[in-house]
């Protein structure tokens, strides 16, 4: 890790406000604590000023942000500088977060470094057009998918050298490709399609209830709520009749 | 009380003790970086750790209290150990990975000598490192120009960052980044505003944080520490002064629990260069408009004429801020002699009387006695400039909690949230009359205080001010059996003390103000007095230690000493008396300011009975006893504030002004440092800024 700095004062914008929404929803988010611990807000009031500033944080929002919560500005900075997924200067419209610990890395994410530093340069540089950066972060919890990278807010998974390459130039076209994995791979099903439980045997007697499988457009969107299931209630293994009975 | 066995001691100490501590009652002591008895506990040096049997790993014994320790299987007392092989590895362990990253740049460093690593890793370390990477380098920050920082040599035990947020009030240190990159800095380097950030040089454990002034100016070993009392404001700090030969070097604190507990403020730490700069250090004699060096004998001449020509009822003396007792004694007996009545060290025109009673003109409740009220009241003052480390107690007691505090007067941030009642005497008179929500509030709570200021004094209605402050704290109940809550806050330490000599005009006398004021002396005799304008016509005889407004004005000068150069008693705004030692020589041809008292009182033909200081203070005491009695407060009798209170008249609507325009410039030796003319002008910046804004 290295030392963390604001960005230089050139690229600072002078000011910085809520919008009328977030401002209406950062009020939402004091009203969770009690009286005199509003200062617990500052993390989800910063992650909205970096939403809204364009992915980084501007000295000014941590003013801004200082200011609303009555906290002393230096310890919003501490704040700030202390998280490091708070970006202090400006980044790509998409940032690539591209994982480097050791299971993205035994699968291959030191190429996927190299596909960076060629097509954007170093971490945190942004590209001339102002569409994309990057920064090597630590793990991002999609081990299985390994090497992956998240880009916003999407994963981007079992990418190789050649299709991370692919996906950043569609992106600094304007072109976002769908998340997920990029090889033929249902989510962290195998690769190449099951290679358990394969006899159809097994599956003449299923319900009927159960349904087409899942497809990706019912996949759990950014955001969702932990209770918000992919898909409908898998149906019972064959044979099991506790189901029945619960019908 | 809970028992524990430490190395085999049992000791019996409060359930809320730290291991820590418990172990400091068993005579044992634990090192620590960390950890500092009037912070908040961070344990995170971890250089503390010691043995607590049962618990697998060692344990930070700041951080871990006598009643988390569970007993033995059979109930006996838990064990700590703090000497076994184990304590002695986990120290030596920390201290190698403390040094992993710490210069070895003692040589050149200014806390060298006095270093709590220096000493630790002596103490407590290995000799040799197996570590052969590259030290981290960090950024030195610029934090103001008090206090200096190498980074590279800091060890993130945050005492400072703590210091400035829970003592001084004022959060600006902090610490950013994270892990080894931790960087300690106020928000985007600005300067410290705290007046008393010079304190965070005495808490950092390492070389980190040190005087900016004190730069490379001398080793602690090279020194002569002289236990002395401060005459910035009129607390009475306790202060230890460094020497080095005839020139103060630096002031630090002294431990005074009753006064100032460890701290001290800049004014009075960073005042050092003062001393050494527009010193008078040979008389003067004006002539044709100009001064000109003069002998002792031709000044006491050109006096002694002069004063032939002025009738004794227009002759006048007038005490400044920083005089001791002695010297104001000695005068006030020298202008009896010659049969004046003028007399005053009331500079500033305050109306203050001692035969209104020391109850009237004391704080009563104690600076430690803050600890015990229950609320607040405070009246035309700003306690952060007139007395920041009276300041910081009230602070302290608010920061315990159930302690509403209320301002009457000029706003200010105080550091600690009051609720604002109004700006003039008509406010306090609601109270008074028990109106409004927070009369209520302020009856309600146990042992409330009324700090008076001196400054809310200082205008003519003066004496009327004082009885509607005493019938307000008789009826918000600050004055009753085992507790005096009226308390009067000064802002120049001589001015208890020159109120306990009766050093205010006698009977028919003029006041500082009237003899300062045009054609109503002949002559005045100004004893470090800089505060006051002299209209011309007087013959003034000036005996002081700086170049200031005094100096300027006078047609003699008598270089006096200054408060490192005497010996000399100080009675603080309780009433406490103490004694200032001496720990330097006045530089030049000047003199103990009682010794030319004494000099010219042979000349003018009234010599004062003493020759000695020994001589002078058994005079002093036999007149007033109190003063014999060192580190004591004269219990004063709180049927002066009744009597008081009994006097009749309103006072007019005048708000009160503050008294201290420029906390930093207060007195002629804070005007002639470099240093307190470089905060004030950061001050002043920023004074500019807020009023722009």
């Amino acid at each position: 890790m290295a030392v963390r700095r604001l960005a230089p004062a050139e690229v600072q914008p002078k000011e910085f406000s809520f919008t009328a929404e977030n401002l209406a929803w950062a009020k939402t988010q004091l009203e969770k604590y009690p009286d005199g611990r509003q200062a617990s807000a500052v993390i989800p009031l910063l992650w909205k000023a970096q939403e809204q500033a364009g992915g980084w944080v501007p000295e000014a929002a941590i003013r801004y942000i200082a200011d609303f919560l009555n906290m002393a500005h230096i310890r919003v900075m501490e704040v700030a500088t202390f998280y490091t997924m708070f970006n202090l200067a400006p980044v790509g419209r998409y940032h690539v977060q591209l994982c480097g610990t050791t299971p993205c890395m035994l699968r291959g994410a030191e190429d996927l470094k190299k596909v960076c530093h060629r097509k954007i340069g170093e971490q945190f540089d942004v590209t001339p057009d102002g569409a994309l950066s990057w920064v090597e972060v630590e793990c991002l919890g999609a081990c299985v998918n390994a090497p992956m990278a998240q880009i916003n807010y999407d994963f981007y998974e079992d990418l190789t050298p050649e299709i991370l390459a692919r996906i950043l130039d569609d992106l600094a076209k304007g072109k976002v490709p769908p998340p997920g994995p990029q090889i033929d791979r249902h989510f962290s099903a195998p690769v190449g399609g099951a290679t358990t439980l394969t006899d159809p045997a097994l599956y003449a007697t299923a319900p009927k209830t159960a349904g087409a499988s899942l497809k990706d457009s019912k996949a759990k969107k950014p955001g969702a709520a932990a209770n918000v299931r992919e898909a409908a209630v898998p149906a019972g293994p064959v044979g099991d009749s506790s189901g029945k009975r619960r019908k | 009380m809970t028992k524990l066995i430490v190395d085999g001691i049992e000791v019996d100490v409060p359930a809320d003790y730290t291991l820590l501590q418990a172990c400091e009652a068993a005579g044992n002591e634990i090192p620590r970086f960390c950890f500092h008895e009037r912070l908040s506990i961070a344990g995170n040096c971890r250089m503390c750790l010691v043995e607590l049997v049962g618990s697998p790993k060692p344990v930070a014994s700041c951080a871990w209290a006598v009643r988390d320790c569970r007993p033995g299987p059979n109930g006996e007392p838990p064990v700590v150990n703090t000497r076994t092989p184990m304590v002695k590895k986990a120290r030596e362990g920390v201290m190698e990975f403390l040094l992993i990253n710490h210069p070895l740049d003692c040589p050149i460093c200014d806390q060298g000598g006095e270093c709590d690593l220096q000493d630790q890793a002596m103490a407590y370390g290995v000799d040799t490192s197996r570590y052969w990477e590259n030290k981290r380098a960090v950024e030195d920050k610029y934090i103001g120009v008090l206090v200096k920082t190498s980074m590279n040599r800091c060890i993130h035990c945050t005492r400072c960052v703590r210091f400035v947020t829970e003592v001084a009030g004022v959060p600006e240190l902090g610490a950013i980044g994270r892990g080894e990159d931790m960087e300690i800095t106020t928000y985007l380097e600005g300067a410290m505003t705290s007046e008393l950030q010079g304190n965070v040089v005495d808490l950092c454990p390492v070389g980190a944080l040190t005087s900016k002034p004190y730069a490379f100016a001398a080793r602690p070993w090279e020194l002569n520490k002289t236990e002395s009392v401060d005459v910035m404001d009129a607390v009475g700090s306790a202060i230890r002064i460094d020497t080095r030969g005839r020139e103060v070097m630096r002031i630090l604190p002294r431990v005074n629990e009753d006064v100032n507990e460890e701290w001290i403020s800049d004014k009075t730490r960073h005042v050092v260069d003062g001393l050494r700069s527009q010193r008078l250090d040979t008389p003067y004699i004006r002539e044709a408009g100009r001064l000109r060096p003069a002998t002792w004998s031709e000044a006491f001449t050109l006096i002694s004429i002069r004063i032939k020509d002025a009738r004794p009822n227009r002759i006048g003396a007038i005490a400044g801020d920083l005089c001791a007792v002695e010297e104001m004694f000695a005068l006030k007996d020298l202008m009896t002699r010659i049969g004046s009545k003028n007399l005053d060290a009331r500079q500033r025109g305050s109306m203050i009387d001692p035969r209104w009673g020391r109850a009237l003109y004391t704080f009563n409740a104690t600076i430690a006695g803050i600890e015990k009220a229950g609320a607040a009241l405070i009246v035309g003052t700003n306690p952060r400039h007139e007395a920041a480390i009276l300041n910081t107690r009230l602070r302290k007691r608010w920061r315990m909690g159930q302690f509403p505090v209320a301002l009457i007067g000029d706003r200010a941030d105080l550091t600690y949230p009051y609720h604002y009642l109004g700006a003039g005497p008509d406010s306090l008179a609601e109270i008074a009359a028990g109106k409004g929500d927070y009369a209520d509030i302020l009856k309600a709570a146990e042992r409330p205080l009324l700090i008076l200021g001196a400054g809310a004094l200082a205008r003519n209605d003066g004496p009327r001010v004082a009885s509607l402050a005493a019938r307000a704290a008789l009826k918000i109940g600050a004055v009753k059996d085992g507790w005096n809550g009226f308390c009067v806050l000064h802002s120049a330490a001589s001015r208890v003390g020159a109120l306990d000599i009766g050093f205010v005009p006698g009977e028919g006398g003029q006041t500082a103000v009237q003899m300062a004021d045009s054609g109503n002396a002949d002559m005045l005799v100004l004893l470090g007095a800089d505060e006051i304008d002299v209209a011309p016509g007087a013959f003034v005889v000036y005996i002081g230690t700086h170049g200031d407004a005094g100096a300027h004005r006078a047609d003699v000068i008598l270089p006096g000493a200054a408060y490192p150069e005497k010996s000399g008693i100080y009675v603080n705004t309780e009433g406490r008396v103490q004694m200032a030692a001496r720990a330097a020589f006045p530089p030049g041809d000047a003199r103990e300011d009682w010794a030319i008292l004494r000099a010219l009182s042979e000349h003018l033909g009234h010599k004062l009975g003493y020759d000695s200081l020994a001589q002078l203070r058994q005079a002093l005491f036999a007149a007033h006893p109190h003063l014999m009695r060192i580190d004591r407060i004269e219990p004063s009798d709180s049927g002066d504030i009744r009597r008081m209170a009994d006097v009749d008249g309103a006072p007019d609507k005048t708000p009160f002004a503050p008294v201290i325009e420029d906390f930093y410039l207060t007195n002629p030796i804070a005007r002639a440092s470099a240093v307190m003319a470089e905060c004030s002008a950061i001050a002043e910046g920023r004074r500019n800024l807020t009023a722009a804004e």
